[in-house]
């Protein structure tokens, strides 16, 4: 990595930006013609060849669209809403991987000639390209989760301040749903970092790649799969989409939102959705590696060429993926995505991070924790068979009232 | 009568096994679903403008009027179609028919006779009432018009409308074009 230069900075961060932003707006065109394709229907196709300029179009029309504010909103707090919420979600960007990435070098411990090897460390680490904003962040992952868990800043104002019992009641459950899913989604990665031993996904997605094909995921089924579903939650995806539910909250948060500022709001799900997909695929799927293949590229710029596609090719097949689940699976009810939350995803996360502990206590092969996420997960399925019962079947006595008017209970007259 | 306790039947929802607990059966088994429309797509979309529906022969569309063997107006401006009209959109004029005609037994045929296609509900009542089959619903489903003026349809633009659909072959099902009915003829003996 170069030493930093302003200019380059912002030369990577505007490149960023306009592509993520971009990708958005492509993905709300895969979006719509998955959904179409699953339906057996066509799915825009009107503007440009295969629908392909309906972005822009989409784009064109939230410009153009008169930029309603009504007069019951708070206003401050309504124009700052989306902006909050996109810049939250903006900010996660600086600590992803998009590119070839390149751990910065281990302290060096304090002996003869330490200088000399810490200089060439150094240096070499100078010859290295990182592609990602702020390389080097050993808090990366934490950075991560603390600018995630404002999102919920973005949709609390835009519900409150809307002024709206739509509104608020979409921010109230947004409010509940995300602070409930912080919880397992930084207790899924904190295996994670037990093995490799830092915070920081460059130095994770050496450790993968230094481990050949033996990523992550092989090692934390369980806590992909934990992390995955909370990174729907966290960005308001179907299933876990209530805080926006259409057909119960008309719009839920955003319901008084109109132009550009509800495009804001809908875009900063999407950011939400890459810059999640792509920090997934520094965690578990060994970010820029793809078994070796990427090693036939020697010329350093094709190299780095070849490794972002990489990147981005996975974090691609990941939103398709959210995309596919989303027009799949029902939304779920309010106790039920609570249930998830508390009585399956933390426990399960828990028990997963106990795992993971004793077997670095015990020097056990990581092998063990592929199938204590298996026993984990089976075993999370026969708790809950032997013992949940459902609303009509409860496990615990439940008094059944007759039926009509509770006593003392009467009808005006 | 208050209901008891007795009353009430308290149904059970079928409970889940293992397999479903685990729930990632489950939702494979809906991404397969899914996925597999994506693969076997069944497709039903009309793309409209370019792809025209093909209607039934008897849809109710756009109104046209007959005409006879010699290229003449079929109607004999009897004012049986302007009476059934339940949105009263059809107007026309009579007039003692040309000489000629009337060695055909024709004694009226209509001057003028036009039908407001704005005001028309497409009910069909006109073409049951017409003793000489002289007025028909098209296919005809696409009816613009730039003004209010335009969609006032005179007797040209009707026949316009029956030498337009009888070249395209999209005749109604009712049509006897060509001839008139028997209440045209005149009665034997």
């Amino acid at each position: 990595m170069p030493a930093f230069d302003p200019t380059t900075t912002a030369i990577v961060i505007v490149c960023l930006m306009a592509g993520v932003l971009g990708l958005c707006g492509f993905l709300t065109l895969s979006e719509r013609k998955i959904s179409a394709w699953m339906q057996d229907r066509l799915g825009p196709n009107r503007v440009g060849p295969f629908g392909l300029l309906q972005p822009l179009a989409d784009g064109g029309k939230f410009f153009l669209k008169e930029e309603v504010i009504p007069s019951h909103v708070d206003k401050v707090f309504y124009v700052m809403a989306p902006s909050v919420a996109v810049g939250t979600a903006l900010l996660a960007l600086a600590v992803v991987p998009f590119g070839p990435t390149a751990p910065p070098p281990d302290p060096v411990p304090v002996a003869a000639g330490a200088v000399a090897t810490f200089e060439q460390a150094q240096a070499e680490y100078q010859n290295q390209t990182n592609f990602v904003l702020a390389p080097g962040l050993d808090v990366g992952v934490l950075y991560l989760f603390a600018v995630g868990s404002l999102a919920v800043y973005g949709v609390v104002l835009a519900g409150w301040s809307a002024n709206n019992k739509y509104s608020l009641l979409g921010a109230l459950r947004a409010s509940a749903q995300i602070i409930s899913y912080e919880i397992p989604l930084g207790m899924a990665v904190l295996g994670v970092f037990l093995i490799v031993g830092s915070l920081n996904p460059e130095k994770v997605i050496a450790w993968q790649t230094a481990n050949g094909v033996w990523w992550l995921v092989v090692f934390q089924p369980l806590a992909l799969l934990l992390f995955m579903t909370a990174q729907y939650a966290e960005a308001n995806r179907l299933p876990f989409d209530l805080p926006e539910a259409e057909q119960e909250l008309v719009g839920g948060y955003h319901t008084e939102y109109s132009a550009l500022k509800l495009g804001l709001m809908l875009l900063s799900e999407y950011v939400h959705l890459v810059a999640g997909s792509l920090m997934l695929v520094a965690l578990f799927l060994g970010g820029w590696s793809l078994f070796g293949l990427e090693g036939f590229v020697t010329h350093p710029v094709w190299a780095a060429a070849v490794k972002t596609l990489i990147v981005c090719g996975k974090m691609f097949a990941l939103v398709i993926f959210a995309q596919f689940v989303r027009w799949t699976i029902p939304r779920f009810r309010f106790d039920q995505l609570m249930n998830i939350a508390w009585k399956v995803m933390i426990p399960l996360a828990l028990l997963n991070l106990l795992c993971v502990m004793a077997v670095k206590q015990l020097g056990w092969p990581l092998g063990v924790l592929t199938g204590t996420s298996a026993v984990l997960f089976l075993g999370a399925g026969v708790v809950s068979v032997r013992l949940s019962g459902s609303v009509t079947n409860p496990k615990r006595k439940v008094v059944k009232l007759p039926p009509g008017l509770p006593a003392g209970v009467t009808y005006a007259s | 009568m208050p209901r008891t306790e007795s009353d009430v039947r308290w149904v059970d929802e079928p409970r889940l096994g293992f397999w479903e607990q685990l729930y990632i059966p489950a939702m494979l088994d809906g991404l397969k679903t899914t996925i597999g429309h994506i693969f076997r797509p069944q497709v039903r979309t009309e793309q409209y403008p370019e792809q025209e529906p093909k209607l039934p022969g008897n849809y109710r569309g756009v109104h046209r009027l007959n005409r006879d063997e010699e290229g003449r107006v079929k109607c004999v401006a009897c004012y049986m179609c302007a009476t059934a009209c339940p949105a009263h959109c059809i107007d026309i004029v009579a007039a003692p028919a040309p000489t000629e005609w009337q060695k055909d037994g024709r004694e009226k045929y209509p001057e003028t006779f036009v039908i407001d296609e704005l005001r028309c509900i497409y009910c069909g009542m006109c073409e049951e009432a017409c003793p000489v089959d002289a007025i028909e619903l098209t296919t005809l489903y696409d009816l613009t018009g730039l003004s209010r003026e335009q969609m006032v349809f005179d007797k040209e633009k009707l026949l316009s409308v029956f030498d337009q659909t009888t070249k395209a072959g999209t005749d109604p099902v009712r049509t006897r074009s060509g001839r008139l009915s028997v209440a045209s003829e005149t009665p034997p003996g």
